[in-house]
Parts: structure tokens; sequence; C-alpha cells
């Protein structure tokens, strides 16, 4: 393989909306998902498993008792840690199930049961009478249990900062801010729930596990799974065609794909299927953690901040360790001279969170915006004008020059389109009918990251066409069209003419969907092998010659700190009887790079500002402390925004190109939306009545007179 | 899921004849809230009878038009859309917009929905204790996940709350529901449909085994044309009660003639709050008057810190709802 230099790219489909090219096949059913798979695909006369899982949050498995389950029509075997095939330890505890009799949370996997259907397999589980010695647990996250200091944050970060005197700096200040801000328990609930197809064959006297899994990345799942089992990486072969949706939870292999492995090596060759319930989803495969963020702002009375502190409480599983970035995107926001960031954890005995679209930057910046509009409340100016003033020269957090902080300009260009210039500047000052009404503002950063490890594959087929391939997964984000985008402009051909493989480690390698870096990632990738065909075979290359290669890092990346920006606008009505919070309109625009396709573009962005607005008024996942679980674990009892809650919503765009970051110019657009959001919303209700939320969600009792 | 019996009833006799003295046997209509039971454990009959083609679909006029007979099979969806009850008693239109989805209101039944059971979420989590689930086994929702418990008529057994939204409109509006059992038909006034959990929240009914709910007899009246139901939940549609409010009023002048207001998301039952009634009858209709009899049927209320929300969203959408019916009536 090859590493090559990658020049910008020369865009004729990069920036235009080509429909989707799996659009069809979604829309007609054909799509097969990851349990849809049929004898077409090698899925032959398969078992079908279910979940058994603990109904305590900590203690040992005393007794497992199969007998009911096993004379239960249809099944054919229950697995618990006395007879499941064995794991080698790797370190990650949400992974090694069944190898021993402990119980580290609530809802942990203590048995699979096989059948020949899904139906006999749940009720044989229901079957599996399993008692335990329970041991006392500890599953409330508290200001006074959440101490602990890791020794990272997600994904690598300092987990404390600390630059000049904030103390002093507090206390000579003319303005302070000093508030806790709480984010609850979220969960991801993507549409499709995970799951996962495995089945194991012989290759030529060496054992092979293939899988379909509902995943963000396939090449992820094999760096999990193959040690675990003892195998070479070349020995597991995971494809996920189509995914329907993950914002995180999909972004690493969870406890559920072990089950499926474990249980398809028991069956000699016998496919295995695995459907998460959506109950199970709450307990098994992962969520974001409650944050407390006590947020300090030291200001002049013209509202120039001279001191930012930064404090996260957070949980993590005692099983294996989570530490949520919160207060990341607060090291790099606003220039401050003093400036103290930190992050402290709860080890508890409860399920193990993970990744949850924008980790950090969604409950961090919730924190700091609505702080920030506090801020400029109380030094009694615009809030626009208390972030202007506030711009940093350069990145706060490394000293570089940002490559492209256009904030401001997103501020300004939204304040236009929502008619700031003519917003009351106190709060409770417009009523129409019943409803109180506000506006309110936040601003949104993300950084732009590029994965290492990618590379992509150029063949030229005898019709003139181009089969171009890379590991990547589409998770219903358009990357299978826009890559068929990156890759026509790259090769001077139409898209048509592009027959593009994704989503299979028999592919080249490709980093996960995750982290707003998909496109950034696979994009470079495939440009590099486009332009190393070039040079290799020339524009009229014989059929059948290939040639794959990965970028070459840049070194002038190495100058500038990578980051998008937006703001978003909202509007909240507030019924002044009973308290209920409506949002009729919200924008976010966006600082983001060249957008490659406007329309995909645009429904990561939509989606981003829904999934916040969401998180601002209705999203709570209640853990019972007593029991450890998560008891709303149903979209009836977690709530997402329904259609009725989504009115007036558009995103835009500053018209740019990143050239220095990527050969398309672009940035990464998957995560950006969602970030201040529910600022936005909270700091329009606070326009709208007066009554300062400094926790979601924003339900109708806080409103309440 | 269990292996079960499933038998589609030959008519409603021959339905209430095997269903009693069966404790396994189980109604199936709409199956919106029993299928999910089926699913979760939360129940396992043995014997499915379904209903739901029963010819018990009509809605037709009474006595010269006094009233309209609703058949226990229709759909939520066709008796919201139908001309005289949008017309003669918008109440219970509004209840039944006001709740579920599209497609669950063109699947559920008029029946079902009152009979459909408590969404509290320990009842529908089989490795918690819940009393209404497992007699005996304690209430979860007691120090655990409250803030849709009931604040009234609530007890140490169980403070859960009926799910319904027409239940509340159909308690407002004095209906009658017509119940077939093996002594033949009754007919069973609204307010004695549902009970209060007491110290066996296991039952949510006072209908006896075997029993059939074959139509709802709603009564028209000036009031009723004037009905309305104010629903209020965080999320815009596809929720349940937070509070909810179903309320009818007669005047005479500015002063009340009649008046008719029922709650939901408050207690084990739709809770008709006569105690407010009779505090607003023969006086003027203001805000104020309907708070503070609002305060006298809530003197009773008992909350935590997770409930306490309840009581001034009741004052407030109470006295939202009966002040715009009074002016709608005076315009």
């Amino acid at each position: 393989m090859t590493e090559q230099v990658v020049r910008p790219l020369a865009v004729r489909s990069v920036g235009r909306s080509l429909e989707r090219v799996d659009g069809h096949e979604k829309v007609t059913g054909a799509a097969a998902y990851a349990v849809e798979h049929g004898e077409a695909d090698g899925v032959i006369d398969p078992l079908h498993v279910w979940l058994v899982q603990s109904t305590v949050a900590r203690g040992r498995v005393a007794r497992l008792r199969p007998e009911a389950a096993l004379s239960h029509p249809g099944v054919v075997a229950v697995i618990d840690h006395s007879n499941a095939p064995r794991l080698r330890d790797t370190g990650n505890r949400e992974l090694l199930i069944l190898q021993d009799d402990a119980v580290g949370f609530r809802g942990q996997v203590v048995a699979l049961v096989l059948a020949e259907s899904a139906e006999s397999a749940r009720e044989g589980a229901a079957l599996v009478d399993v008692s335990y010695e329970v041991e006392p647990h500890e599953a409330e996250l508290r200001e006074d249990n959440a101490t602990y200091k890791p020794d990272s944050v997600n994904p690598d970060m300092d987990t404390d900062t600390e630059d000049g005197d904030v103390d002093a700096a507090l206390a000579a200040a003319e303005v302070v801010v000093d508030h806790v801000y709480r984010t609850p328990y979220e969960h991801n609930n993507p549409l499709e729930p995970h799951a996962t197809t495995a089945w194991w064959e012989d290759d030529a006297g060496r054992e092979v596990l293939s899988m379909f899994d509902s995943t963000q990345g396939v090449h992820g799942v094999v760096e999990s799974l193959a040690p675990l089992f003892g195998l070479e990486a070349e020995q597991v072969r995971v494809r996920a065609p189509y995914v329907g949706g993950g914002f995180g939870s999909k972004g690493e292999a969870h406890a559920h794909v072990v089950a499926a492995a474990l249980a398809a090596r028991t069956t000699k060759g016998r496919p295995v299927k695995l459907a998460v319930t959506r109950q199970q989803m709450f307990a098994l495969t992962g969520y974001r953690t409650a944050t407390i963020s006590h947020l300090r702002l030291g200001a002049t009375a013209d509202g120039t901040l001279t001191a930012i502190e930064h404090a996260v409480q957070e949980q993590t599983s005692a099983i294996r360790e989570y530490a949520e970035q919160t207060a990341s995107p607060t090291r790099m926001m606003y220039a401050a001279p003093n400036r103290r960031t930190s992050h402290r954890l709860a080890r508890l005995d409860v399920a193990v969170p993970s990744w949850m679209r924008a980790p950090g930057e969604m409950p961090g910046m919730f924190a700091h915006e609505v702080a920030m509009d506090e801020l400029a409340v109380a030094c009694g100016i615009d809030p626009l004008e208390v972030r202007e003033r506030n711009e940093p020269d350069v990145d706060p957090e490394t000293g570089r020059p940002f490559n492209n902080r256009r904030l401001l300009e997103c501020l300004h260009r939204g304040a236009e389109r929502f008619d700031w210039a003519s917003r009351p500047p106190g709060p409770r000052a417009t009523v129409d009918g019943d409803w109180w009404v506000g506006t309110g503002v936040a601003s949104a950063t993300y950084p732009a990251m590029k994965m290492p490890g990618n590379s992509a594959r150029v063949r030229s087929l005898d019709d003139g066409r181009y089969a171009v391939a890379i590991g990547s997964v589409d998770i219903g984000t358009g990357a299978r069209t826009v890559l068929t985008q990156i890759a026509a402009d790259a090769l001077d051909v139409e898209p048509g003419d592009i027959d593009l493989a994704i989503a299979d480690t028999r592919l080249p390698p490709a980093s996960v969907a995750g982290g707003s870096s998909g496109t950034s990632s696979w994009g470079t990738a495939i440009v590099a092998a486009a332009q190393r065909f070039r040079a290799d075979h020339g524009p009229s290359p014989d059929p059948g010659v290939e040639t794959t290669a990965s970028a070459a890092d840049d070194p002038a990346a190495e100058q500038y700190a990578f980051h998008s920006f937006g703001a978003v606008f909202a509007e909240a009505r507030v019924n002044r009887w009973t308290g209920e919070v409506r949002v009729p309109r919200l924008l976010g625009v966006y600082s983001v790079g060249r957008v490659v396709n406007p329309m995909t573009a645009r429904s990561q962005l939509l989606g981003g500002l829904v999934m916040g607005l969401s998180a601002g008024l209705f999203e709570e996942s209640h853990r019972d402390p007593r029991f450890g679980h998560v008891v709303t674990q149903d979209l009836a009892t977690y709530h997402v925004a329904a259609h009725a809650d989504v009115l007036d919503l558009d995103a835009e765009w500053l018209e740019e190109a990143d050239e220095v970051f990527t050969p398309m110019g672009s940035r990464g657009i998957g995560e950006i939306g969602i970030v201040g959001t529910a600022a936005a919303v909270a700091n329009a209700t606070f326009h709208a009545t007066g009554v300062r939320v400094r926790s979601l969600p924003l339900t109708a009792d806080r409103f309440l007179a | 899921m269990r292996a079960m019996r499933y038998l589609p009833a030959e008519s409603p006799v021959w339905a209430v004849e095997t269903v009693a003295g069966s404790p396994g046997a189980q109604f199936l209509a709409g199956g919106t809230n029993l299928v999910d039971h089926l699913k979760l454990g939360v129940t396992a009959p043995e014997l499915l009878v379904d209903i739901s083609r029963l010819p018990l679909d009509q809605v037709e006029q009474y006595d010269d038009g006094a009233g309209l007979r609703i058949g226990a099979n229709v759909r939520n969806s066709d008796l919201a859309a139908h001309p005289l009850v949008r017309s003669r008693m918008p109440a219970v239109a509004r209840a039944l917009l006001s709740g579920a989805s599209g497609q669950i209101r063109n699947q559920a039944t008029t029946a079902g929905n009152l009979l459909q059971r408590t969404r509290c979420v320990y009842f529908q989590d089989v490795t918690t204790p819940c009393n209404k689930r497992e007699p005996g086994s304690g209430c979860s929702a007691l120090e655990g996940y409250g803030r849709y418990n009931a604040v009234l008529g609530a007890s140490a057994a169980c403070v859960t709350t009926h799910p319904s939204d027409l239940a509340v409109a159909l308690a407002a509006l004095d209906a009658t529901v017509v119940v077939l059992g093996t002594e033949g038909e009754r007919r069973v006034p609204f307010a004695d449909l549902h009970r209060l959990p007491g110290d066996d929240p296991s039952v949510d009914t006072t209908l006896g085994d075997g029993e059939l709910i074959t139509s709802v007899e709603v009564p028209v009246s000036r009031a009723s044309e004037r009905s309305t139901y104010r629903k209020v939940r965080d999320r815009a549609s596809f929720a349940f009660a937070l509070v909810s409010v179903a309320a009818a009023v007669e005047l005479d002048g500015p002063v009340v003639r009649d008046v008719r207001i029922a709650w939901g998301g408050v207690a084990h039952r739709p809770w008709r709050a006569r105690l407010a009634e009779a505090a607003l009858v023969g006086r003027e209709l203001t805000e104020d008057a309907v708070r503070s009899a609002v305060d006298e049927e809530l003197a009773d209320a008992e909350t935590t810190a997770q409930t306490a929300y309840k009581v001034p969203m009741l004052r407030n959408t109470t006295a939202l709802t009966l002040t715009r019916l009074a002016e709608e009536e005076t315009r």
C-alpha cells in the first residue's frame, strides 16, 4: 500500500445535492439490515438468541437453572458462565461476558437462550431461573460521591487543565456568574435497535467468524472481537451494509455482539441472530452520563471574561471506565487569561456509559452557553455582544491559530435571519395570548477530526467505470452517496461511473463513523487512492489495474486548531397557565467547511438540531438507584421529540472550503447540530418567562407560577 | 411469548360464557395494550377470546337524540371523527385526538381504551415489585420514579394513575357503560366503572367475571355541546397526561347553572371533581372562583416532590379551560 500526498479536489459533483444512491433500496424495503439477511448472504437455517439479564445490580449468580427453559418447545440451548466458550481477557469487562459468576450491574448478560424462533428464545429466557448472592450496590450520582479523578477523559484528553490564577481573578472580578448546571442520563435510541447475525465456519482449516452487525465501524468490531476469541483479524469478517442509525451507541461493539459470537460458536456452524430489544438497549448499548457542571465565570463590567472555571462531576461504570469530556469545549471556546477545568467521576455499579452524539460538547456547551447568557444578563448587555467581546485571537487551549473560526459570522447571520435587532432586551416582555414568548441564542462548536488508519482502493473496470472500495459504514447519514461524489471528482468521472463498495472488513480499513470524522477520514483516503491511481495508471487505464493508497500525513495540519462553529437561535413559547414549552422556530447557522452534499448535510444538521431540541425539552433516563437500572426504558416513557414538536426548523451554512483540513474542503457535520441547541432553547425560555432553568430537560413543571 | 389458545368470538353472549369462570381467559380487542403486555410478560393468559370482529361498531342516537350509543368496538379514530360526537360532545372527540398516535387510534377500540392499564414503569417491568401486577409484592412507585403518580385517592399499595383520555371525558359527561354478563345485561354509571386502588390495586374496574362492555351511552345536553378537553404534557403529541381536564359548562347569564369537571393524570381512575363543581354552581364563573373551587377539591391531595407540580397545574388548567368555555358561551 502507498501513501499519497493529497491535493485539493477539483469539485464537480461535490457541492451538489446528489440523491441518495441507496434511497430506492431503503424506501422499498429491499435493503437488508443486520438480522434480515437470508440464504443469499449465507445465512442458512439460523437459530435465534435471547439475552437473560441480571435482576440485581451487584453480586454473584448463586444458581442458574435452565431446565424449564430447555423443556420449552423450540429451545435448543442455554449458555451461562458455566458452559460458555472461554474468552481471553482483553481488559474490557463490558465484553467479557459469561466468563464468571460476577454481576457488575443490573441488566448485565447472565445467560443466553438459543431457540428455533425468536419467540421461543424469548420465552425460554423468561423461564431461566436465576438466583443471586446480592451485594450492596451504589447506583446514584451525587456531588458527594463523584470524587474520583480519571487518568484521562474521552478519547484521551487531559482530565484537568489550569492556566493563570482563577481564584484571584474571580475574587477581583466585577461580575461573577457562579451556578451549577445539570444534564440527565440520555440514551441514544437509534431507530434500528442493535442487532447481530453471526456464524462460524471452516476456511481451509482455519476458523472464521462471520457477522452482519449493526455497527458504526466494521473494523472496530474485529479489533474488539478477534483478541477476545484468540483469532487473527483476518479470521473475523464483519459486514454492515445498512445501519439504521447509531448516534455513537454503535461506535464500539457492546456485549450483545460478543453474545452472538459466543452463541454461534456452540451451534456447529448454524448462524445465530440476536436482536436487542428497545428495553434492553437501556442497559446494554451505552448512554450519556448525567453531568453536574459547576461553572464560575469572572468578568469585567462590560462582559469581558477574566476567568472561566468548569468543574464537572459525572459517573462511570465500575466495570469499565468511560469519562465524558464535558469541559473540553470550555477549554477552547472563549478568551480568558485565567482558566481551569476538571472532571471527577462516581464509579457506580451501573451499565457502561459510552458515546452519544457530541460526547463532551453536548452537555458541556449546555452549561457554558447558559452561563454565558447569565453573564450577558448580569452585565446588562446583549447575548451576542458578550460572545463578541470574548472572541479569542488564537485557540486558548493550544495557542495555535484557528484554521477558520467564523463563529461571529454565524452569530450575525443568524441574528439577521431571526430579526434579533427587534428583540426586547429584558425577559418576560412579550405575551401572545396564553403564551410567554422569548428568543435565545447559543454558540456551537465541534472539533474537526480525521482518524488514522484509512485507505481506499481504486480499480478500473472494463466499461470505463471504476470500482472504489473502503470498509467504512453508512449509518444512515448518506456516506455511501457522498463518498461516491468524492470518488467521482477525484477520478474526474461522473458519479454514475463509480461502483462503490463499503462496510466490509475484506475491504481496505476504515475508521469508525463517529466524532464527525467519517467523510473527512474516508473521503481523504479515497482522494489519495484516486490521485495515486491516476499517477500510476493515467487517464485511460487498462481494465483491471488497481491502486490501494492512504493519505500521507500533512505537516501543515499540525499548525492549526481545527474546529467547526455555529450559532443556534431558538424561539420559545411557554404557556402561562400550564408551563408547557413549545419551540416554534429553531435555526442553526454553521461554518463546517465545504458541504459535500447539501441535501444529506441538511438532514444531518436538522437532525442534530432536532436531537438537541429533544434533549432540551424531553429526554431523561430515570435510573432508580434502589434497583440500579433505568426504569423509563421504552419510547413511551423516554420521550424523544415527536413530529408535532418540530415546527419551523432550518439550518444553513457559510460558503467556504477548508482545503487545509481535507482535499474536499469539508470538516464534518454529524454532531455540531446537537451542540448548543438545548442551551439556546433554555435561554429562550428564560427570555420568555424570566425563569432561569439550569438543568435539563425543560419540562412544564419548571415554569408553573 | 407463551403458547396460548386463541378463539374468535362468535357472539357477545358466546364470548362472555367462554371467558366467565376461566381465570386464564381474557378478551382481546384492538390489542394495543394487551399485546405489549404479552411480550413484556406482564400478563400470560391461557386463552384469548378475540372480540374485535363482533358487530359492536356502530355509533347511534337513542331516545330521539337524548344521547349517543357508542359500540364497544368503535375505533378511536372513527369515534373522534364522527359528526355527532364532534358537534354534540366535543370533549370526547378532543380527548380521543389527544391520545396516542394516529396508527394506535386506528386500531384501538372504545371499550379497550377504557380498560387499558396503567403505564406505571414498574407495572410494565416484571423485574420490579408491583402490587397491581403481582399482589403483595409491594409498590415500587411509592418511593421511585413518580412524576406521573396520583395525587388523589391513592393508597399505600398503589399510587398510579389511569392513562385514558377518553375515560376522563366520559366521566365528565355522565356516561353509562352497558355491560353483558352471564346473568344478562346491566348498566353501570361511568363513575362506578373504575375503582380506587385501596388495598387491592390488581383490580382496575368493578366489572365482574367474564363481563363484557358492549356499548357506552353518553347523554347529550347543553353542557355536553359546550364541553372540551385540555391535556397538559411536555411533548406536543404521543404522551400521557401530566394532568388533563374535561369540562362542560352551562351558564345562566354570568352564573353557573351546570358544570362538569373531570381530571385525568391525578388518580387511579378518572377523577370527577364534584366538590369543585358544587362550589361553582350558582356562582359567577370567574378565574378566581374556579381556582378556589379547585382548591376545595384538592384539599385532600397528597403530593411528593415529584408530583407537587400537579396542584398548580390542575388549578391553572381548570381555570383556563372553564373560563374559555364561559367566554365561548357568552360570545
